[in-house]
């Protein structure tokens, strides 16, 4: 029932208690306090309403209004979004500052796009069509990269009694009415509101088949990530998950990004910020921020909100899914988001289970994971969510409970190690302990787009790095020294890979991001190595030492550098170099 | 007149409850009366209809249901600000502790901040020169920076800290006055003496500001000890425009009053005992370092932690890393084999430094040579496992380079003299010194013009 006011009972923390408030719903949004500020209805025990508060209480009275809304929390979703950075309850943070300054006020509540901002629409409906949820009644250029489509709201279908001419409109204005079959008019604007616990339906869900490729070679080419899927980076501190996920979101070939900072430095926030306005996106020629859409629910702000951010991005991205785009979400880190979880599970006083994290914490993870997929929209359209989640295990141990129960919700684990960071050997993603169940999905893709060669030889690749680690377990014990040639041959072709493929440096200009059928030339380039190397070693018995004066393997590592990513024809220098090898 | 109320209904701990308080709000500081007239300082903790949860934060020691009297003062715990605070010491709450009275001012700050708004923030970029190598070439302070010292007991992390704050210098503007603020919560007075007697030598006594709070103080104060120094930090850069480092010590006392505090209130533990907000609680700490748009003040972070049993995994040591931007690590085998300042280049990092360095900051062959120094260091780990297997002799004649190289980077590069102040430039030439040690070709992470250029000198 809106409107209707309680009283304040008890504060603790970001959670306020009302009493005697039987008309309070579950998940409802809440204006506590005189400020007004936001808060969402989390448990009723007999007379008693707990809600958790989206900003700081300090300061509250008991006595103050707790005003009902009788809606469930939602964000608005409209044209404008793209480009912005938002706090974890879309609040725009740019509108913030010009409100508050550089440090955030409470009860601020700043509408989420540019209400007046007027947009070149244009119309692809008429009076008398027949409309359904999500069907697309217009369209306008959101950015340089995203034509934003205007879709019916999925609860709302009819026949169109009215439309708008082509036109500028704000996201005020009505473009079009539509009478329901049980004869109510619902007036459609550019903008529409969804709660964010609840997933936008679609029509199907179609099976995985593209990869998300991501210019990183250990991610597209070891452990590929498929459009529609989910992914998860865990690591310690200082391991690189930050990095990798801002390498995934500049490089990544979605149409849109959704990076969500929950519960992570505020500086990073700025770099994703001052970074990609400054970035090109390769394909297009375009800013990178102009299909970027950021969260930052930093760790000194509320942390109601942190727990809110990641289901707001989600929403957010399945909007854009349902105009038939591909979204990808970057969710840094997930345990925070875990943690806020637990912080205000103990405030509730609620049984912990493993570690002080509530018991439905699986439940919890696996409901965000679940709302990725590979869509056919109720439009008709083909759009897709991925989900990459970082986990911030705690003392860098993997059986820590969030690690653990992401894992079972995800199919493709990039596992940091904490080696290979110290040795500043980025991305430090593990190739033994990683694992991607997309391959099977994908393999068709890979043999159709890039070749039939590229699954053998990704096989073979694992093969040879498999092999490596076995035999260094007899090189630690005695030395590489007593080693047959050919198997120190093995040990140095994976030096090669280790060095010269999987290692990828993210601040040079070529080596940042590498092509797909780049990633396949150097592959192969190394493969043929190994096999003419094998051949000296073995028939002809031409000392492994003799092979590296010739320099040729440092050729071959460096050729990530020496090769740009739009000049292949080099690779044949390369092929030739090693063909000619001769002792 | 606000009301006041006698008496309490309840006492535990830190803790008293009293019943039936009116027109209170919730984190408010109240004052609480003693029967001698001794006035102590509370915050409202939890408040329901029936009661509220007062903290107290000079202790409950002598104080009963029946002889005090408390009085709302109406707003949270506010400090008293001026540029009058520079060369001053106080105690963890704000309380002046040199004798020379109260600080006057119209100006009060809310000791708990604000978040900066991401949007607001300025990137930081700009190299802070040390002089200590292993920090300006392998772990770059960058100013803004929160970059705490992990350290375990016994080493010498004062010393380092010290150094740090007396010979920092912010390369590009040298003019812009500089000021540090010091935070101690529960450190041993002779730790404290250290810290003010080493200022006082210095000279950095007159632009620097104090908090201690020592072990014997009491508990409660020393969450706020931190608070206060950063509240003070930021009127300083941000209003005044200055550049501000701000050393706290001891982040490990301050979690274990956190716990007690926590578990005085019968909240629901995780990890060792340590609340489950201790995560959101260290970030209220540590993000307040950083530079906002529009002001070209700083404040600049270096906690300082005592790992518990040197466990780089323990909870403080761990929820740190994941907030601040990166860590200085000591260790204590380096620290046997005298080697000052034992730093542990390996587990050490700076998040920044990648945006610090290079041409316009310090030096061009800054990037690749800290790059090579790593990797080169992190085979040398390898081959000394190997070697404590083979023994040394049956090394190959690259794997005894790396070994020579190994422990000149240790006492040469790493190992530096208590008041040696290396410039930028020296520290690069010493790290090619240790470089021309192992073979051109083993230098896989710098470029061949670079080496070119240094290699061959």
């Amino acid at each position: 029932m809106p409107n209707r006011t309680a009283c304040i009972y008890g504060i603790n923390g970001p959670v306020v208690t009302v009493k005697n408030a039987p008309w309070l719903q579950m998940l409802e949004t809440v204006y506590v306090g005189h400020e007004r500020i936001i808060g969402e209805v989390i448990a009723v025990h007999g007379d008693a309403t707990i809600i958790q508060v989206y900003e700081e209480t300090s300061g509250l009275r008991i006595g103050e209004p707790v005003t009902s809304t009788g809606k469930p929390m939602s964000v608005t979703l409209g044209p404008g979004l793209i480009g912005n950075i938002f706090d974890g309850i879309e609040r725009p943070l740019r509108s913030i500052e010009e409100m508050s300054g550089a440090f955030i006020s409470r009860g601020l509540r700043p509408d989420a796009v540019d209400m007046e901002k007027e947009w070149d629409v244009r119309m692809t409906v008429r009076e008398g069509d027949q409309v359904s949820p999500c069907t697309v009644i217009a369209e306008l250029e959101e950015t340089s990269l995203v034509k934003h489509k205007v879709m019916i709201p999925p609860d709302v279908s009819g026949v169109i009694e009215k439309a708008a001419a082509d036109g500028k409109y704000n996201c005020k204005d009505t473009i079009a009415v539509v009478r329901t079959e049980l004869g109510d008019k619902v007036e459609i604007r550019l903008v529409q509101q969804w709660p964010i616990r609840t997933p936008r339906p679609y029509r199907t869900r179609e099976a995985i088949s593209m990869p998300l490729i991501t210019g990183q070679r250990i991610v597209d080419v070891l452990f590929p990530l498929a459009k529609g899927g989910t992914a998860a980076i865990p690591g310690g501190f200082g391991t690189g998950k930050t990095m990798t996920q801002h390498q995934l979101a500049k490089w990544s070939d979605a149409d849109i990004i959704i990076y969500i900072g929950c519960g992570e430095r505020g500086n990073e926030m700025t770099e994703v910020l001052e970074d990609f306005t400054g970035l090109i996106d390769p394909k297009s020629g375009q800013p990178l921020m102009n299909r970027t859409l950021l969260i930052a629910n930093t760790s000194n702000m509320p942390v109601a909100a942190r727990e809110a951010s990641i289901y707001t991005g989600v929403t957010l991205a399945e909007y854009y899914r349902d105009m038939g785009y591909h979204v990808a979400i970057m969710a840094d880190s997930t345990s925070r988001w875990a943690e806020a979880l637990r912080e205000i599970s103990g405030r509730l006083e609620e049984m912990p289970a493993e570690e002080g994290f509530p018991a439905y914490l699986p439940s919890r993870l696996s409901e965000f994971y679940e709302r990725a997929g590979y869509v056919k929209t109720l439009n008709d359209r083909e759009g897709s969510v991925s989900i990459i989640g970082a986990v911030s295990p705690q003392g860098g141990d993997f059986s820590e409970p969030v690690t653990q129960n992401t894992k079972r919700f995800i199919r493709c684990f990039w596992g940091l190690d904490k080696e290979l960071a110290y040795a500043r050997h980025y991305p430090a993603i593990n190739w033994l302990s990683s694992y991607s169940e997309y391959v099977d999905d994908l393999t068709p893709w890979y043999t159709e787009n890039v070749s039939e060669d590229f699954i053998p030889d990704r096989a073979e690749v694992i093969k040879i790095l498999q092999e490596e680690s076995s035999l260094m377990d007899i090189v630690k014990l005695i030395g590489a020294d007593v080693l047959p040639e050919d198997q120190r041959l093995t040990l140095e072709v994976a030096r090669v890979i280790r060095v010269g493929f999987l290692q990828q440096n993210a601040y040079n200009a070529t080596d940042t991001y590498v092509p797909l059928n780049k990633q396949y030339k150097m592959l192969k380039v190394i493969l043929y190595l190994y096999e003419k190397c094998r051949e000296l070693v073995i028939e002809q018995s031409i000392p492994l030492s003799q092979i590296q004066k010739s320099g040729i393997f440092d050729r071959v590592i460096k050729m990530k550098y020496d090769i740009e990513n739009d000049n292949l024809e080099k690779f044949d220098g390369i092929f030739e170099e090693i063909k000619q090898l001769s002792f | 007149m606000a009301l006041q109320y006698m008496g309490l209904n309840d006492l535990s701990g830190s803790l008293v409850i009293i019943e039936g308080m009116k027109d209170i709000a919730y984190d408010e500081i109240v004052e609480i009366t003693v029967d001698d007239g001794e006035k102590r300082i509370g915050r409202v903790v939890e408040l329901t209809e029936e009661f509220a949860v007062i903290q107290v934060f000079e202790g409950t020691a002598g104080i009963s249901l029946t002889n005090t009297i408390t009085k709302p003062t109406g707003k949270p715990l506010m400090l008293p600000l001026s540029l009058e605070i520079l060369g001053r010491k106080f105690d963890g709450i704000g309380h002046p502790i040199d004798g020379l009275g109260p600080v006057y001012t119209d100006k009060y700050m809310d000791i708990n901040g604000k978040p900066m708004n991401p949007v607001s923030r300025e990137y930081p970029r700009s190299f802070i020169q040390t002089g200590i190598s292993a920090i300006d070439g392998l772990t770059t302070l960058i100013k803004g920076q929160k970059l705490p010292i992990f350290s375990g007991n016994g080493m010498p992390h004062d010393n380092l800290a010290v150094q740090i704050a007396t010979q920092s210098k912010i390369a590009e503007e040298e003019g812009q006055e500089f000021a540090i603020v010091f935070g101690a919560m529960g450190v041993k007075h002779d730790v404290a003496n250290y810290f003010i007697s080493a200022f006082e030598r210095s000279g950095a006594i007159g632009h620097s500001v104090m908090f201690i709070n020592t072990s014997s103080d009491p508990v409660v104060e020393r969450i706020l000890t931190p608070r206060c120094a950063l509240t003070a930090a930021e009127y300083l850069a941000f209003e005044h425009n200055m550049h501000v480092l701000v050393i706290l010590t001891d982040i490990t006392s301050y979690c274990e009053a956190l716990r007690e505090i926590s578990s005085s209130k019968q909240e629901i533990p995780s990890r060792k005992g340590y609340p489950g907000y201790l995560y959101s609680d260290l970030a209220s700490l540590y993000e307040r370092a950083g530079m906002i748009k529009g002001s070209s003040g700083s404040v600049t972070q270096i906690p300082i932690l005592t790992m518990p049993n040197d466990d780089i995994t323990h909870p403080i040591p761990d929820l740190t890393g994941y907030i601040t931007e990166g860590q200085i690590v000591l260790d204590r085998a380096l620290s046997q084999k005298n080697i000052y300042p034992p730093i542990s280049v390996l587990p050490s990092l700076s998040r920044l430094m990648k945006d610090g360095i290079g041409e316009k900051y310090t030096t061009a062959d800054h990037p690749e040579v800290s790059n090579q120094l790593f990797s080169s260091y992190a085979r040398v780990q390898e081959i000394r496992a190997l070697a404590s297997v083979i023994g040394e002799d049956e090394l190959s004649e690259t794997d005894k380079l790396y070994m020579k190289f190994g422990l000149a980077f240790e006492e040469n590069f790493v190992g530096q003299g208590k008041d040696e102040n290396r410039s930028i430039r020296q520290t690069m030439e010493i790290a090619w010194e240790m470089l021309r040690i192992l073979p051109r070709t083993e230098l896989d992470r710098i470029s061949p013009e670079t080496l070119d250029a240094h290699y061959a000198q």
